[in-house]
């Protein structure tokens, strides 16, 4: 998934004044062996219905088993968002349907796990974490027939337990985000943030990160408006696109002298456009009560401390030291693209074998992207190559062709395949001079150059890159042309 | 009368030494069911070709000089809502009917590593709702003491199959009374557990809070022993208390000297004279033994039954949402999902669970949620402080288990109300999470049964088998 925090805003401001705001309730499934109450494995993308067991089918005597390693990873997340952990408590959230096998979900009510905390987006703007509970997830249906992709109206429907019971964690924002822009940075960190603490693997593709989507829109003096939940929206894309299609929609439909009512929205990706999929009238009564099967849940402060001494560094953090050591902007793409790969610590390696940080950053973000969180490549090679460039010995081109060989290979020493190749870059002397030969030759291109045209400086760069065929340096090349130019 | 059978601590003892086989007593048990199962109903499954394999196995081993527990060859029947591995388990329920479980509850794993013989699955209230055994989508069970009667409930084919020499022990569950009052009523030992000393792991739910299995028996020692088999702490169960089982045995000998029996000075009304009178008969014979009588009051029991049938039908609306057709049991098909749900529980479940499922679910709806199951859970602790307060001045308080001896077939079925009063003495204790048991002790009108009831603290197992112990000396 490609980084979206940096991406260009987009955004568009609505209009007569209205403001967006926007909460988000982004649901994770947890990387753990097995499921939350069961020992049944956790694993995406089996056969249907072969990892289960009385647990999870709902079966009459059946118990569920609290999972020590879910509370652990949901505790893990929740203190890289800043929030408290605290005793809590489970609750049944009672509702038929055909793939919630026990006809009621165990779910964190009023007592979640963890409470109170906090995420940074760009710009220092701060967004709260209401809360993050753990839950267990439902079964998957799938329905045959019928016209609406729905359980009504269709011929029969197929129910796949293999995903009920696998442990979840929702992060409920407090409604702090104000732009889709922000909506889509948040999402983006929160990704960053399972990856690097572990939690999840967070693919949206794979439904391990859904994200459910509150908009609503009022007057900066007036208080905020009826909210509408958004559901199906299942890409970083997507929820910016949602937001701003359903912003809009709210907008209309009370510039027009309507009112909003709350409901459940469904988004249509392929017609980009949301639809009501129940109001409130029509909502469930959960009937919730606490889950007597299970004990409350109250980490020891050994336990937090233990799991909080044991966190690796985060996001933020691993940004703003690789931005310092790179010499660069901490909100530049370039450190969030390595950092959401988990390739800085490589980065920063590399500079430790003698390479430039900023170079390397540079070269990894270009050529790293297939690679996970520990390149092929080692770190010394990257190095020796991005030496041999810094000391001008060979030129960027020619750094480029033997990076792309190196990473292809998994490793290499740049200098023999520079030696190989033939590769070595002019010296400044030789330069000037070859430069001085191709204005002689290139009169009019030269005069062009001289006269503003900046189409006349690639004809003398190419020229010259020909005659010394590729040995000299574009941007040393250029800058003896614009000196040249200026003592005309 | 049902001392006259052999108890488990003997048949246990003999058929270890060699004196009889596992099989021979079988035998002895299944001829009994054969000759009087047709007028009492005790059983919704009798397994005798499994319990001879089972006996076989017990008595080749014996031979073999292997030790096979201290059940080895003892006939146990189980109430029919513990699961049994591909055994049908019906809850006496049309919906499960058919239903077998891939998996053994913990306390049948434990009873056939005792080396139990499971001689069958008796009869109950579908989905343990009642207090008669009237409530069987199978036909009600009949008292073997007086077949005109019933046997109380919920677990009343447990009860009267040890009564009736069917089985030489039983396990039920009790959830408001379920194992006290059928066993009074049917003059037989029952045991309700402190809540999580028992595994609730394949015990199919009415009220999980509630719940908790226990034994019936002949005799309090076979209680003792028996509980002693089943208690302990799982894993599976969330809700059992970390500690192995009680040791209870040791202590039947003990006597009660010294000890405080509690007497509630604001009993609820209702009882029978000839109930009272031989609760009377219990504290008198207590206080010759050399306990101490002491006055506690605890002004909340009256509370009790109210918040009862909040709690215990909200748990159940949500535990038996799952029999849907679905998954397992009977499924009634019709047009869409909707209506299939509808169909299937219209036709699966009974009178008296669509009862409660209707008052358990009004009671947490939106709007009524503080007015009633909020409201149940107050009193619910209320209950408890005047528990803990009693406690405080005694060891063990005595009370009748049922205000009636057991009542004709019919009499009350046909107004629940009447019926929740059976378990006005038993009810606070589940909603307390405390240990009771109920010992027969004389009898009452037409020369009935009539229990009474050992109230205990949590984890009073101790003290009250002590006092059980001497009230069945006494008797």
């Amino acid at each position: 998934m490609s980084n979206a925090s940096s991406a260009p805003t987009h955004a568009t401001v609505l209009p007569n004044g209205w403001q967006m705001v926007i909460g988000l309730e982004v649901h994770v499934e947890l990387d753990t062996k097995t499921k939350l109450f069961s020992a049944s494995p956790n694993r995406f993308g089996d056969e249907p219905n072969t990892n289960i067991d009385p647990v999870t089918l709902g079966l009459p005597g059946a118990l569920p088993v609290l999972n020590k390693h879910a509370v652990e990873l949901a505790m893990r997340l929740g203190l890289a968002l800043n929030c408290t952990v605290q005793a809590s408590t489970f609750h049944r959230k009672n509702y038929f349907y055909p793939d919630l096998s026990k006809a009621y979900q165990i779910t964190q009510y009023d007592q979640p796990l963890n409470i109170d905390g906090y995420l940074m987006l760009p710009g220092d703007v701060r967004i709260g974490v209401e809360r993050a509970h753990l839950e267990e997830d439902t079964g998957k249906s799938t329905h045959f027939g019928g016209t609406s992709g729905r359980i009504h109206g269709s011929d029969y429907s197929l129910v796949d337990f293999n995903r009920a019971g696998v442990p979840l964690v929702e992060i409920v924002s407090r409604p702090d985000i104000r732009t889709s822009d922000q909506a889509r940075q948040y999402v983006s960190e929160l990704r960053s943030i399972l990856l690097c603490v572990g939690a999840s693997d967070a693919k949206m593709e794979e439904g391990s990160m859904r994200v459910d989507v509150n908009v609503s829109v009022h007057k900066p003096d007036q208080p905020f408006g009826t909210r509408c939940e958004i559901k199906n929206v299942n890409s970083i894309r997507a929820v910016g696109k949602a937001i701003e299609y359903e912003a809009r929609r709210q907008v209309d439909v009370l510039e027009s002298g309507g009112v909003i009512r709350q409901e459940t929205r469904h988004w249509d990706d392929s017609e980009g456009r949301t639809h009501t999929l129940r109001t409130k009238e029509d909502a469930d009564d959960y009937r919730y009560f606490l889950e007597p099967d299970l004990v409350v849940l109250d980490p020891s402060q050994e336990w937090i401390d233990a799991v909080r001494a044991a966190l690796p560094m985060l996001p933020a953090a691993r940004r703003a030291r690789l931005a310092t050591a790179a010499g660069v902007d901490k909100e530049s793409e370039a450190i969030y693209v390595i950092v959401e790969r988990g390739q800085d610590d490589y980065v920063l390696s590399v500079e430790q074998s003698g390479g430039d940080v900023a170079r390397a950053l540079i070269y990894v973000q270009q050529a790293f992207a297939e690679e996970g969180a520990a390149p092929k490549v080692p770190a010394k090679d990257l190095a020796e190559l991005i030496k041999l460039e810094g000391a001008a010995k060979i030129t960027a081109t020619q750094a480029k062709t033997i990076l792309a060989e190196i990473v292809a290979s998994g490793g290499g020493d740049a200098a023999a395949i520079a030696a190989a190749k033939g590769f070595e870059a002019l010296d400044t002397s030789a330069l000037e001079t070859l430069v001085d030969t191709v204005i002689a030759q290139q009169e009019d291109a030269w005069n062009k150059f001289c006269g503003g045209e900046d189409k006349a400086m690639g004809a003398l760069v190419g020229a010259i890159m020909k005659a010394s065929q590729g040995k000299a340096d574009g941007k040393a090349a250029t800058a003896i042309l614009q000196s040249r130019k200026a003592t005309k | 009368m049902a001392d006259s059978f052999a108890s488990v601590v003997q048949l246990a003892a003999d058929i270890r030494s060699g004196a009889t086989t596992a099989a021979a007593v079988l035998e002895q048990h299944l001829a009994r069911i054969d000759q009087r199962e047709g007028e009492i109903h005790a059983f919704n499954l009798v397994l005798q070709d499994s319990a001879r394999a089972a006996a076989a196995r017990i008595d080749a081993d014996i031979a073999a000089g292997k030790d096979c527990g201290p059940l080895a060859g003892v006939p146990i029947a189980l109430k029919d809502n513990m699961c049994t591995r591909g055994v049908p388990t019906t809850c006496s329920s049309k919906i499960l009917e058919g239903w077998k479980p891939p998996y053994d509850a913990t306390v049948v794993t434990r009873l056939h590593q005792a080396g139990a013989v499971i001689v069958g699955k008796t009869n109950m209230d579908e989905f343990a709702m009642g207090s008669s055994t009237e409530n069987s989508a199978f036909g009600p069970t009949r008292n073997p003491l007086d077949t005109s009667r019933v046997p109380g409930g919920s677990s009343g084919g447990s009860a009267a199959a040890v009564a009736a020499g069917f089985a030489a022990a039983s396990l039920g569950s009790d959830t408001g009374g379920s194992i006290r009052q059928p066993a009074a009523l049917c003059g037989v030992v029952g045991v309700k557990p402190t809540y999580g000393v028992v595994s609730r792991q394949g015990l199919v739910a009415f009220a999980s809070s509630l719940d908790q299995i226990g034994p019936f028996s002949n005799n309090v020692a076979d209680a003792a022993l028996l509980l002693e088999v089943i208690a302990g702490h799982d894993p599976l169960d969330s809700t059992s208390i970390p500690q192995p089982a009680p040791q209870l045995q040791a202590s039947l000998t003990q006597g009660v000297k010294g000890m405080r029996i509690g007497r509630v000075t604001d009993m609820p009304q209702g009882c029978e004279p000839e109930v009272l009178a031989r609760l009377d008969a219990a504290f008198a014979a207590l206080e010759s033994a050399g306990a101490t009588i002491v006055d506690v009051a605890l002004p909340s029991l009256e509370f009790g039954l109210t918040a009862y049938y909040l709690i215990a039908p909200a748990e159940a609306s949500s535990n038996l949402a799952r029999y849907d057709g679905v998954r397992y049991g009977n499924r009634v098909g019709a047009a869409d999902i909707n209506a299939m749900y509808g169909a299937t529980r219209s036709a699966g479940f009974g009178d008296e669970v669509k009862r409660r499922i209707m008052l358990g679910t009004y009671a947490l709806s939106a709007g009524y949620y503080d007015a009633y199951y909020g409201k149940a859970l107050k009193v619910r602790r209320l209950i408890a402080d005047d528990f803990a307060k009693a406690y405080a001045s005694c060891d063990v308080i005595l009370t009748p288990t049922s205000p009636t001896v057991a009542f004709p077939i019919g009499a009350k079925s046909n107004d629940p109300l009447t019926m929740y009063l059976c378990d006005v003495f038993t009810i606070p204790t589940n909603l307390a999470g405390h240990a009771a048991m109920s010992v027969p002790f004389g009898t009452g009108a037409h020369s009935l049964p009539v229990g009474v009831q050992i109230l205990a603290p949590s984890l009073g197992e101790v003290p009250m088998f002590r006092v059980a112990a001497e009230l069945e000396r006494a008797s």
